[in-house]
């Protein structure tokens, strides 16, 4: 692997060397490096399409899972289809991640689509982070789709950041939650340039006692666009609560579409959703601290995303 | 030393020029300089025009013998000026420590944070991770703008209304806070304020009324004849 390669690595999966625990790298569509352990095992797909299944064992503790993707390939498009299915009352961390480095003038796009089975009790962390870089005029697109379902008592954390260099996305999670089940969402977008964002969150609350807390915090600056959207169906005695805080700064748009729908007198569903500017007082109090004007916009925003 | 000349300030309001300040001359060199006077009287305009927030209409600050009318926020302060505000300001996902952090302009430790947060009677360990946003009342958020001019340190301090706020905090923790702060920094401190007991630890005291000086002289000048003016009611208004 090349230090380019390296720094992708780096970048959306914290990783300075191989991971301990199971992992898969794929490079420009082809496996580069895997490992199984006795508890989680990584197969190929048998039903024709690129991508891998993962069997989490039940009862795995304390146990991670990475599975990077890294392209750094002009004119290159791949549809990837990943599978987890997640034993009972397992505990486990899964990083995935996606960064392109695209320096020709082709586009270079990445769509994966990850499937999660999670079994009665288990708990997951899923963190996913989306990077670009390259200074051709080339476009990087990712398209990432993530359907969750979720057993009795069964708790999924996603964490997706893509804070740079990704021209165009659009993200699709769905997630169908029995009793007991919880989701917890917390979502960064940073676009700039005339980069495009849109997600979309679609949360059916089924079993009693489900509950979903979606926070998606973004930057939106120069001429980008992004469009947030959430549906949150409460078919039972549940609680769903979104939040949608977007910073606009320059000529960038955000459009924020929150949907909720009750369709059960006992379940509780909340909307927050907040879109502006910098607010000028933050600025001047950090001015009067010493920064200047572009730099407490930068801390701000940093702060923000963090 | 600070020294404002002739200080005016006008605002434009439904077409009509409202003076908020009017020829305000005072300069400020003392350990602790108090500046009182009714709600209106233009106490906190004056206390923004020192920060750099609103430029004068007429006259001019001169900060160690440099004319800073012209320099901006950021400029007076790295020239050594600090700012409490009267209403603390919220930041989603900055925390207390990045806050304390950016006013002492460098990266501070964990245990540096702490002293800070300590004098103005935080416990840390519960702070220092928080977010500066609305999860923290009004008191806490009062406390720890404190805790940013401190680790500034700076040669003259602004404190606009320090006590609102801090009801469960003892005055006299206040007082011995900004006396803490003067024997490490040897600079002025300013502050805007109606309580009796700080105004009480002023060297100078200022009395301020529909935006002019109406009174500038020590302690004990300024203070008994203070009781049963117009100020004072205010002032004894606030206190019952």
């Amino acid at each position: 692997m090349d230090e380019l390669e390296k720094m992708l690595l780096m970048q959306v999966a914290d990783l300075h060397r191989v991971p301990d625990g199971a992992y898969n790298i794929r490079k420009n569509g082809e496996g580069d490096g895997r490992r199984s352990t006795d508890r989680i095992r990584i197969e190929d797909r048998k039903d024709g399409h690129a991508g891998i299944d993962i069997f989490i064992a039940p009862d795995t503790k304390n146990e991670s899972v990475h599975i990077p993707v890294v392209i750094t390939k002009t004119d290159y498009r791949e549809r990837v289809y990943n599978d987890f299915y997640i034993g009972e009352n397992a505990d486990v961390l899964i990083i995935a991640g996606c960064g392109i480095h695209n320096c020709g003038v082709e586009t270079s796009e990445h769509t994966g689509v990850h499937t999660f089975h999670i079994g009665r009790g288990a708990k997951v962390r899923y963190v996913e982070k989306h990077y670009g870089s390259g200074d051709g005029s080339g476009e990087n697109i990712m398209n990432p789709a993530t359907v969750i379902y979720q057993e009795e008592d069964s708790r999924f954390e996603m964490e997706s950041t893509q804070i740079k260099g990704i021209d165009s996305t659009d993200r699709e999670t769905t997630a169908t939650l029995k009793a007991g089940a919880e989701l917890v969402v917390r979502e960064k977008i940073f676009t700039h340039g005339k980069q495009f964002a849109r997600t979309n969150f679609i949360v059916d609350l089924n079993g009693e006692g489900a509950g979903v807390d979606l926070v998606s915090r973004s930057v939106a600056a120069d001429d980008s666009r992004q469009t947030f959207g959430s549906r949150i169906n409460g078919n039972t005695a549940c609680h769903g609560h979104s939040e949608c805080d977007a910073i606009i700064m320059d000529r960038a748009c955000v459009t924020a579409v929150p949907e909720l729908t009750a369709n059960c007198i006992d379940a509780e569903l909340i909307h927050e959703a907040a879109i502006g500017k910098i607010a000028g007082e933050q600025i001047v109090k950090l001015m009067t601290l010493g920064l200047t004007e572009q730099e407490a916009e930068e801390q701000i925003i940093k702060g923000f995303l963090s | 030393m600070l020294e404002l000349q002739n200080i005016t300030f006008e605002v434009e309001e439904n077409g009509q020029t409202k003076r908020i300040l009017s020829d305000v001359s005072l300069t400020i060199d003392e350990r602790f300089v108090a500046i009182t006077g009714p709600n209106g009287s233009g106490k906190s305009t004056l206390a923004k025009i020192i920060a750099g927030i609103l430029t004068p209409t007429g006259g001019k600050l001169l900060f160690n013998g440099e004319d800073i009318t012209p320099l901006s926020v950021t400029e007076r302060a790295r020239r050594g000026i600090s700012f409490a505000f009267q209403q603390p300001v919220r930041f989603k996902g900055i925390t207390v420590k990045d806050l304390i952090s950016l006013a002492a302009g460098k990266h501070i430790t964990v245990g540096e944070a702490c002293g800070y947060l300590s004098e103005v009677g935080l416990c840390a360990r519960d702070y220092i991770d928080r977010e500066v946003n609305a999860s923290l009342s009004g008191g806490e958020l009062k406390r720890i703008e404190i805790a940013t001019v401190l680790a500034r340190g700076t040669s003259l301090s602004v404190f606009d209304e320090p006590e609102a706020g801090i009801d469960l905090w003892s005055f006299q923790n206040l007082i011995s806070v900004f006396e803490k702060m003067y024997a490490k920094s040897q600079g002025s401190i300013v502050i805007i304020s109606h309580q009796e007991r700080i105004l009480n630890i002023a060297d100078k005291i200022v009395v301020l009324s529909a935006g002019r000086i109406e009174r500038v002289g020590t302690r004990e000048e300024i203070l008994p004849s203070l009781l049963g003016t117009s100020a004072c009611r205010a002032l004894t208004d606030k206190l019952s």
